[in-house]
């Protein structure tokens, strides 16, 4: 097989996991989207918060320890515990539930029926207050953040693809395992969306707020589950990326990745979010490796955009999303 | 009345008169955002070293140092914000942190009379002070570290590396494409074959580029970096088990921020340094003394010897000398921005003047002049030792290949020269 084939090959296995990873912080948004109609620009800082509360609360930093330093003239940093990694994350989902609540309660709720713009502000405004909040509460430092998530090359698959094509292929732990969470994720939304009462609930919800509130389902309920699973789904975001470089500010930042993913995916759609990452990531590695060093490189950010317009001029609605037809 | 208003007015001269008398500095720090691991450290150093001076010394020549702080976020536009809020204050000096920030106020300082410091950032070629007035880029500057990398590789091989393949990992940003020009020169000058692999901002996602490594399979992996950039191709290095000690970071990419998130697997990261490094010096027993410990210290006290601490600290001294210089040849304490301009074109770092601070052998000793604003082109080579979780020096100083810099440095400065117009003079 000639050699450049078989670098595609490993390039495009690769693009399939970086699209996963993409996928991961769509999906929030999809959530919150799908439910409230809010394109929630805090998505990618509630995973550096969900991110930044996981590693304070396994290394028992105290939170707002600066802050109470500075007017108390104390010096308190650490409550001296280490959390095993499962406590500590069913206790950031706790703070993820409550943020949720808060959320809602303080902003979103007075502004029902407001236009998709002033949600979209808010949500711009939310993101600024949670990014402060985090960076008060624990701090700007970068934090090394080990669940047990193993990293690095995938030695079974480098030994199988040596002997196949005498190059080993490259394809990190990480990936694989983010995978795995991600199949996981999707089916249980799925399920959970499709199958219970709670997620019938949403749906509905989703499809006419008047008309959910009408046969008795709490808006208010309902948006802070839904809320509270984007928070969940950030917390596994910010796992796997905080895993990958650090518990950073720069985190926050990976929302970036999820908008073209969101744009071919559709804003509506669970499996779209997935479908939508593979391609991109695909889409953007592939055209790194086979065009990029023609132009300088370096392709991948625009790249992802330009892919996401071309099927926008096909399907404006995404490749999942949901037609809205709009008669006068 | 009369006699109580003229009391009155007397009064508020006396009172006001010190204050405008104090030296101005600003400090553009970012301790929000993105690049906010980074800014922290800088900016506590930077103002520390002030305060120290302040409160141990009763300031620069009897003149109390004024620190204004001005957020930027490590964002350009801000950055000319915080200049344009700040320079109406008696501003002496800018030191931005930002090669972003630097470029966009070289016109705007050069006009207003004011001096940037850019300290291993900014405009390269801004080492030519006929062209450049008002900015100074001493003791090293980016083509510099380029050559030092070089150096460093050539040393290690015997000083034979033709036929070697360098790959650099850059920022694709004018920051992160600094380095191409000289490494193209030295590429021709020592016959190695040069890979350039350009990261996009902010550099969260670098599997395209590594995979090209592990491809490709180059001898010597140079970057240039900065924030989540750096762990990352740190952490990626370490995933396709690209040896470290063959993989070099400019001063930018060789903080304990970036190499931490990696763990022990980043042992034997290099990163070049233009400053010594760690806190075993006597002048950090006057920074305990005087302003961590009086409560004193810009940040939460945490970060004093870090690598960006120290450089922070670096850049306060050297501003705090040529303060000292400006007053010596101003005649004054009280000096203006052009004086403390002059103060800076002929400041000297030696050696038994940093001795003399508490600072022994911290930095490479160099002479500012109007036609060298840049230094000797100073550095070494640092490396992390995972188990102590610090960087260690691992060279003496030495100095960058001189004859290729400096060829660029002038075909860059007549270029920027033409351009705008400006008659370069040291006159």
């Amino acid at each position: 097989m000639p050699e450049q084939l078989v670098f595609a090959m490993e390039v495009f296995l690769n693009g399939l996991m970086a699209g996963v990873l993409y996928a991961l912080v769509a999906l929030g948004f999809v959530l919150i989207y799908k439910a409230s109609g809010i394109f929630n620009y805090a998505q990618g800082v509630m995973a550096l918060f969900a991110a930044l509360t996981l590693v304070g609360i396994m290394d028992g930093q105290v939170p707002f320890s600066h802050l109470i330093n500075a007017v108390f003239g104390t010096e308190i940093h650490h409550f001296g515990w280490h959390l095993p990694a499962l406590l500590a994350i069913v206790l950031t989902m706790v703070v993820m539930i409550a943020l949720a609540w808060l959320v809602n309660h303080f902003v979103f709720r007075h502004l029902v029926n407001q236009e998709p713009i002033i949600l979209f502000m808010a949500s711009i405004g939310l993101a600024y207050f949670l990014e402060g909040m985090g960076d008060i509460m624990w701090g700007a430092d970068i934090k090394k953040l080990d669940v047990g998530l193993p990293q690095g090359i995938n030695s079974a698959i480098d030994e199988i693809t040596f002997g196949i094509f005498d190059y080993g292929f490259f394809i990190d732990n990480l990936d694989i395992v983010a995978t795995g969470i991600a199949a996981l994720l999707v089916v249980g939304l799925v399920i959970f969306a499709q199958y219970t009462k709670q997620g019938r609930a949403m749906r509905a919800v989703a499809d006419d707020h008047q008309a959910a509130l009408s046969v008795g389902i709490s808006l208010n309920y309902i948006w802070v589950m839904v809320w509270s699973l984007a928070g969940f789904v950030a917390l596994v975001a910010g796992i796997v990326w905080g895993t990958k470089s650090g518990v950073q500010f720069s985190l926050s930042l990976i929302a970036l990745k999820a908008l073209p993913v969101l744009m071919l995916g559709g804003f509506t759609s669970i499996p779209g979010a997935i479908v939508g990452g593979l391609i991109i990531g695909v889409g953007e590695k592939l055209f790194e490796f086979a065009i990029g060093p023609m132009i300088g490189g370096a392709t991948e950010n625009w790249f992802a955009y330009v892919l996401a317009l071309i099927f926008l001029v096909f399907r404006p609605q995404g490749l999942f999303g949901e037609k809205i037809i709009e008669r006068v | 009345m009369r006699k109580t208003l003229m009391t009155a007015a007397l009064g508020a001269m006396m009172a006001a008169g010190p204050a405008l008398a104090d030296l101005v500095v600003v400090d553009t720090s970012y301790r929000t955002g993105p690049y906010a691991a980074n800014g922290i450290p800088f900016s506590d150093g930077y103002q520390d070293y002030f305060t120290l001076i302040n409160e141990r010394d009763g300031g620069v020549g009897g003149e109390k140092i004024k620190v204004i702080e001005c957020e930027t976020g490590y964002n350009t536009e801000k950055g000319v914000e915080c200049y344009e809020a700040t320079k109406g204050e008696g501003a002496l000096l800018y030191q931005p942190l930002s090669t972003g920030i630097t470029y966009q106020l070289i016109p705007k300082a050069t006009s207003d009379g004011i001096s940037l410091h850019t300290m291993g950032y900014g405009r390269t070629s801004a080492k030519n002070g006929a062209v450049f007035k008002n900015v100074f880029n001493y003791p090293a500057n980016y083509w510099d570290g380029a050559s030092h990398a070089i150096t460093h590789i050539l040393n290690e091989n015997g000083g034979d590396i033709s036929g070697r393949k360098i790959a650099l990992v850059y920022h694709n940003s004018a920051y992160g494409k600094e380095p191409i020009r000289t490494l193209e020169e030295l590429s021709k000058k020592h016959g190695f074959e040069l890979m350039l692999l350009p990261v996009d901002h902010p550099g969260q996602e670098q599997k395209s580029q590594w995979l090209q490594i592990r491809r490709e399979k180059p001898d010597n992996v140079i970057m240039w970096g900065w924030g989540v950039m750096n762990q990352v191709a740190i952490q990626e290095a370490v995933n396709i088990r690209f040896p470290m000690d063959q993989f070099i970071g400019i001063w930018w990419s060789g903080s304990e921020n970036d190499v931490k998130s990696a763990g022990a697997k980043a042992n034997g990261y290099k990163a070049l340094t233009f400053h010594n490094l760690g806190s075993d010096y006597p002048l950090y027993d006057d920074m305990a003394k005087y302003v961590v410990e009086a409560g004193k210290a810009a940040g939460a006290g945490d970060q004093v010897g870090s690598v960006l601490y120290n450089r922070g600290m670096y850049a306060a001294m050297l501003a705090v000398e040529a303060m000292r210089t400006a007053q010596e040849i101003a005649g004054t304490s009280a000096i203006n921005a052009a004086q403390m301009r002059d103060g800076m074109e002929a400041l000297e770092i030696t050696e038994a003047k940093m001795a003399g601070l508490g600072l022994p052998g911290f930095g490479p000793e160099f002479k500012v002049s109007c036609e060298n604003h840049g230094g000797d082109g100073m550095g070494a080579v640092s490396q992390w030792n995972a188990e102590k979780g610090e960087f260690e020096l691992i060279t003496d100083y030495y100095q960058s290949d001189q004859e290729v810099i400096n060829a660029l440095v002038a075909e860059d400065s007549a270029s920027y020269a033409a351009e705008n117009g400006i008659e370069p003079s040291c006159n």
